[in-house]
């Protein structure tokens, strides 16, 4: 018999049965669509998690301390005390690819405006801060290397801790805050950066100049950490590996002896981030991937009892001529054409999932081709692979006895 | 002389029930020719749906040979038994066995699906011809059960025509109808044999036998009558129905 025919004929069957038909194919569109869904979803997660990311300044590099041990207890993260000044003045004057630096010192203190207070951590920096991290001023000036010389009492506001402190719409500019019993005067407001990938407020910050939270704050002489800018993004790594090679010679750390600090580049921090968002993808399409298994199944269900239905029509089919290999062939390309169906109907469907999960949840619109062939692959695979053993039960029937079956 | 349309010789059959084997045919021979009208007539357990499984290419002798038109079924394979069944035989059921939720057209349409030789617009045609033939031109796209159980009988005759076979095999085609159909019925075959068609009729009912040509009586797996019949018009006892009706 040819292609076309036995085309026909299942179409023929299929249509026979619509509301069954329509009924098994569900179970396939469900699968299909909820994979396509949950891959395209995953997706554009991981892109947004990246877009973030990446306005963070994405040739940043952050360098740490190394966690310490003292006596075998383990300090914790960055307990050392490694770097420092000459740390600083080494990499800005002896660099090729690093673009910027900036220590950072954190200190963490009550805020106080008026009858307003905000607790938040007040970060000491350099001027070069901004760049490297990608802040832009709203309002006012940046302090100055004036400033860091002479620990100027000065210091640029998020718009976080605007609202929560000026709650009566002046102008925070010129303005004193106290942070616990020391006052600072706001030169300065940046513009709002909204959460970062990881859900933390980026405008809940204060800047100062990075001598004044050492001296006046905190009375050490060592930064809690270093930002530093690559020249471009291709360039970090050459950066990161210029970095590594000072600070040991600084350290006077011997070959082969481990670095007392750490280097990482955005770029790392983006590939971990996105390889857990890929994890939790392939876990979302494999949940997904167990209700295709369930359609796959209930159409092997369904073709089974069919075929048990149809026996008398298998009967009648041999007896007119149907060779064993077109009862097969007839009930085989049934539950192929049923999945491709459901397939069709399914990534459609996933699609349009998709898409309106991306506009409520403000994610860009991925479509994922490779998740599109593949669920179309298994589609044609579990139609051949569930209709064949019903097919072959069918085939394999008697004529005579399939005729006198009641 | 006529040309012979088949011919079984010695035919026997064996089916093993349990340890026991039943012998359902024991050594059966006969011809039919070319235009014949016979029936094959017994009771339950005679052995008639046997032979008539054998005659129909469904199922295989155990000894003796069968000759359709020329061809010995000895030795062919399943495949190239289904497509003699394809080409030269028409079956006709008692129970019609049309596919349901489908039209009469299509279900006569339905052999040719499997003979590669007939293109898609010649089907037609032919479904078409078998069915006016029938009387049903105005029934085509009637579904099985929107027709009587003597119109659907008429489909599946019309399907049994279709692929032009060189014998029409009926196996108690008026087991499921009453007495005024069944007369319509055997008056279309009469019709149909006139035309030149040739027709192995299986039944167990006496006056059905009456409207052939000749009649096989098998017992017990042999044959125990073959003769010609004085044949009676089924058009004249439908007529009979009719009068007495009237009275």
């Amino acid at each position: 018999m040819n292609i076309g025919n036995l085309i026909k004929i299942a179409i023929q069957s299929l249509f026979r049965n619509k509301m069954r038909t329509a009924l098994t194919m569900l179970g396939i569109v469900i699968g299909i669509a909820s994979v396509i869904a949950m891959v395209s979803i995953g997706q554009a997660s991981t892109q947004s998690v990246r877009t973030e990311l990446s306005s963070m300044g994405s040739n940043m590099i952050m360098i740490m301390p190394a966690r310490q041990q003292r006596g075998g207890v383990d300090m914790g993260m960055s307990s050392s005390k490694s770097l420092d000044n000459k740390d600083l003045e080494s990499l800005k004057n002896n660099t090729r690819y690093v673009a910027a630096v900036s220590p950072m010192v954190s200190s963490s203190k009550q805020l106080i405006y008026g009858n307003n207070n905000h607790s938040c951590s007040i970060n000491g920096v350099s001027a070069d801060y901004l760049e490297i991290r990608k802040y832009e001023l709203a309002e006012g000036v940046m302090f100055t290397d004036e400033d860091v010389k002479r620990y100027n009492k000065v210091c640029l506001i998020g718009q976080t801790v605007v609202e929560e402190l000026f709650t009566n719409g002046e102008s925070p500019i010129g303005k004193t805050i106290r942070f616990g019993s020391i006052p600072m005067t706001v030169i300065g407001i940046l513009e709002s950066k909204g959460q970062n990938g990881m859900g933390n407020d980026q405008d809940d910050i204060v800047l100062a100049p990075y001598t004044t939270i050492q001296k006046r704050f905190l009375g050490i002489n060592y930064f809690n950490m270093l930002f530093a800018s690559a020249t471009s993004e291709e360039e970090s790594e050459l950066a990161a590996t210029e970095i590594t090679y000072i600070l040991r010679s600084n350290h006077g750390i011997k070959a082969g002896a481990e670095d007392d600090f750490d280097i990482r580049t955005q770029e790392e921090l983006v590939s971990s981030i996105s390889s857990i968002s890929k994890v939790m993808t392939t876990l979302l399409a494999a949940i997904a991937s167990i209700s295709l298994v369930v359609g796959g199944i209930g159409i092997m269900n369904i073709m089974y009892v069919t075929v048990t239905e149809r026996t008398k029509e298998i009967g009648l089919r041999m007896a007119i001529g149907a060779h064993n290999r077109d009862i097969k062939l007839q009930f085989l390309s049934e539950s192929v054409i049923l999945s491709l169906f459901g397939g069709i109907i399914g990534i459609i469907l996933g699609l349009i999932i998709s898409y309106v999960a991306s506009k409520l949840m403000n994610m860009p619109y991925v479509v994922s081709t490779p998740a599109i062939l593949i669920s179309f692959l298994v589609c044609a695979f579990t139609g051949v692979f569930f209709g064949w053993y019903p097919a072959k039960k069918a085939a394999n029937m008697d004529p005579i006895s399939a005729l006198r079956y009641e | 002389m006529a040309k012979d349309i088949l011919r079984v010789e010695k035919l026997e059959r064996i089916f093993r029930v349990g340890s026991e084997d039943v012998h359902a045919l024991r050594g059966v021979s006969f011809t039919i020719t070319e235009g014949e009208f016979v029936s094959i007539m017994g009771t339950s357990g005679s052995g008639k749906s046997t032979l008539l499984n054998i005659l129909g290419c469904l199922d295989t002798p155990s000894a003796g040979d069968y000759i359709i038109d020329g061809v010995s079924i000895k030795n062919l394979s399943k495949n190239e038994m289904s497509t003699l069944r394809n080409r030269k035989i028409g079956f006709v059921f008692q129970n019609y066995n049309l596919l349901a939720r489908t039209t009469a057209i299509e279900n006569v349409e339905l052999p040719l699906f499997y003979n590669s030789d007939v293109p898609a617009k010649e089907r037609r045609e032919r479904a078409e011809a078998a069915l006016k033939l029938v009387g049903l031109e105005n029934r085509m796209e009637h579904m099985p059960n929107q027709l009587s159980g003597g119109q659907q009988q008429r489909v599946a005759i019309a399907r049994a025509l279709v692929n032009d076979p060189v014998i029409l095999l009926a196996d108690e085609a008026t087991g499921n109808l009453d007495t005024r159909t069944s007369y319509e019925i055997m008056s279309l075959f009469q019709d149909l044999h006139s035309q030149g068609k040739t027709i192995a009729f299986v039944t167990h009912e006496p006056d059905i036998a009456t409207f052939t040509t000749r009649k096989i009586k098998l017992r017990d797996g042999q044959i125990i009558e073959d003769s010609p019949i004085n044949t009676q018009s089924a058009a004249d006892a439908l007529a009979a129905i009719n009068l007495q009706k009237e009275d």
